[in-house]
């Protein structure tokens, strides 16, 4: 149990500061750093939890994919752009009634009978993934398959605005097929001659 | 608490168990990539130190420690020190769940795969960070070079493994070499044949390698992301992309070719003559023939155009993986033999 406790508040401890270096950090690139930290730290809170499925998931689809492609962004535009504005102050009175709001609201369901005891320990050979699974593809089917189509559908919608795709005159791009459909007498005329004569 | 101690210390010993040996063949994969590439080259490759140039990885490795470390001074000094351990780590990570014979594996866990799949996206973000704390173009080009591929890449190579989750049902990678059993034809390289074929491109292009090796590129980006790493930073990238090149061999020797279980098996008379040898060491033989065509690709293929790649990935690997998960789901569900029956 020492030990547990021990990671656990390793883990949290490391959640809340990285969890405030995203919004103190003055260098986007930190704090998109320190962002991925939070995201790590809190994988390894909901692992403690038993919620392995969500914790690797988180891992793999946020630090993997989406924090990657948020990196990218934030390393190629402009970084001293809005170094120097300050908006921390001008922003604190909403910021502090959000933090009031959304901070009443966690002790209120916290505070309620839904949180009595309700984390059981299972045993070992139990299967989160499984249970997961099980309840998503019977119960939970429907509106599962219809997240999928709305996702689906942002991508339509992302690629059709896509410049490439409304097919501009001003951009150029590579036609593959003609690429692939060369042969060797294009490109190459091997010259069969003889070596130079001896005075 | 003595009793939480006394596991910590042999969880940390089996850790040294298997990351002292990963080292040393780390270490002697780098002696035999040159040696091989020489020979594919007419040359003999290193044949200086030791016997047959043996204690080549240890000349490397003095070399390397004994050089300077040279930080440059527009660079963000601290991300500049810890991307190449970013880099490291998570290819040493993913040995924790790799089973090496029948329950000889540190964690055996039930998400395995998952794990895997998860730990294996983390290595972009050394890369990425070695870019852009260089503060130098090329190493910047490099590091986003490689984000973008293995971003791509990684869908494809989700896809394959959704394929070896559904033949398998399992994502424990105990489980999943254990339903392979049976000999040759049983291993899940035949039915999922493409994606098993899929993978292996994904996984050379994660590793970036060749020939997707756009991401160092030396004829067109010098050396890309760890351009500016000198020493032991650049020694520690090194070592993260052969760390990586074992490991993804060893995950498709697992996944597709029966991981331990012995090729003889269920043949008459030869497979009990066989019976004796350790499962390691079918292992071990599996994984080199990958590190072997890793190596020999190396020697062999022109590196992709950048554009090419992504083509590559986005519109040829990745409807081929969805239309084979397609096939593979009628096959699990018509119980097809002698795989899922």
């Amino acid at each position: 149990m020492l030990i547990e406790s021990f990671i656990f508040y390793v883990f949290a401890a490391g959640l809340i500061l990285s969890a405030t270096g995203v919004i103190f950090l003055k260098n986007p690139v930190h704090g998109a750093l320190s962002l991925v930290l939070a995201f790590v730290a809190s994988s390894c809170l909901w692992l403690m939890l038993e919620a392995e499925f969500l914790a690797l998931i988180l891992i793999l689809v946020y630090v993997g994919a989406v924090m990657t492609l948020f990196l990218f962004v934030v390393m190629t535009i402009d970084l001293d752009r809005d170094a120097h504005q300050p908006t921390f102050v001008r922003y604190f009175p909403f910021a502090v009634i959000l933090m009031a709001v959304f901070a009443g609201i966690l002790i209120f369901i916290f505070s309620s009978h839904l949180f009595e005891n309700h984390f059981v320990k299972h045993p070992e050979d139990f299967s989160n993934i499984q249970s997961l699974g099980e309840i998503l593809y019977t119960q939970y089917a429907y509106p599962f398959e219809l997240a999928a189509v709305l996702l689906l559908i942002a991508i339509v919608a992302a690629i059709s605005l896509n410049p490439r795709t409304l097919k501009s005159k001003a951009h150029k791009t590579q036609i593959i097929e003609n690429q692939i459909d060369i042969h060797r007498k294009d490109r190459i005329r091997l010259v069969k001659m003889s070596s130079e004569k001896k005075p | 608490m003595m009793n939480e101690l006394i596991t910590l210390i042999i969880i940390l010993l089996k850790i040294v168990l298997i990351a002292i040996p990963l080292i040393l063949f780390i270490a002697y994969l780098t002696y035999f990539e040159r040696k091989i590439i020489g020979y594919m080259q007419s040359r003999i490759g290193p044949n200086r130190v030791g016997i047959y140039g043996l204690a080549q990885p240890f000349a490397d490795i003095l070399k390397l420690i004994s050089k300077e470390i040279i930080i440059p001074s527009t660079s963000n000094r601290y991300l500049f020190i810890i991307a190449p351990l970013l880099a490291l780590a998570p290819s040493l990570v993913a040995w924790s769940v790799i089973p090496f014979s029948q329950g000889k594996v540190l964690a055996n866990i039930n998400a395995g795969l998952l794990f895997i799949f998860a730990i294996s996206s983390l290595s972009v973000y050394g890369i990425l960070i070695a870019g852009w704390a260089s503060n130098s173009k090329y190493a910047l080009l490099g590091a986003m070079r490689s984000a973008a591929q293995t971003i791509s890449y990684e869908i494809a190579m989700g896809f394959a493994f959704v394929g070896v989750l559904m033949a398998s049902g399992s994502m424990n990678l105990q489980d999943i070499v254990l339903k392979q059993q049976g000999g040759v034809f049983h291993w899940f390289f035949l039915p999922l044949f493409p994606l098993f074929f899929v993978y292996w491109i994904c996984a050379v292009a994660e590793t970036n390698r060749a020939p997707f090796d756009v991401a160092e590129g030396e004829s067109e980006i010098v050396a890309g992301f760890h351009v500016e790493y000198s020493g032991m930073g650049f020694a520690l990238f090194f070592l993260a992309e052969y760390a990586n090149m074992i490991l993804v061999s060893t995950i498709i020797a697992l996944f597709f070719l029966g991981g331990w279980l012995s090729p003889f098996e269920n043949i008459p008379y030869i497979g009990v003559l066989f019976s004796w040898v350790p499962g390691f060491f079918w292992l071990f033989a599996k994984t080199s023939i990958f590190l072997f065509l890793l190596i020999w690709m190396r020697a062999t293929f022109p590196r992709y155009r950048y554009d090419q790649i992504m083509r590559l990935g986005w519109k040829i690997l990745i409807p081929i993986t969805i239309v084979w998960i397609i096939v593979l789901g009628l096959a699990v569900q018509l119980k097809l033999p002698p795989w899922f029956s």
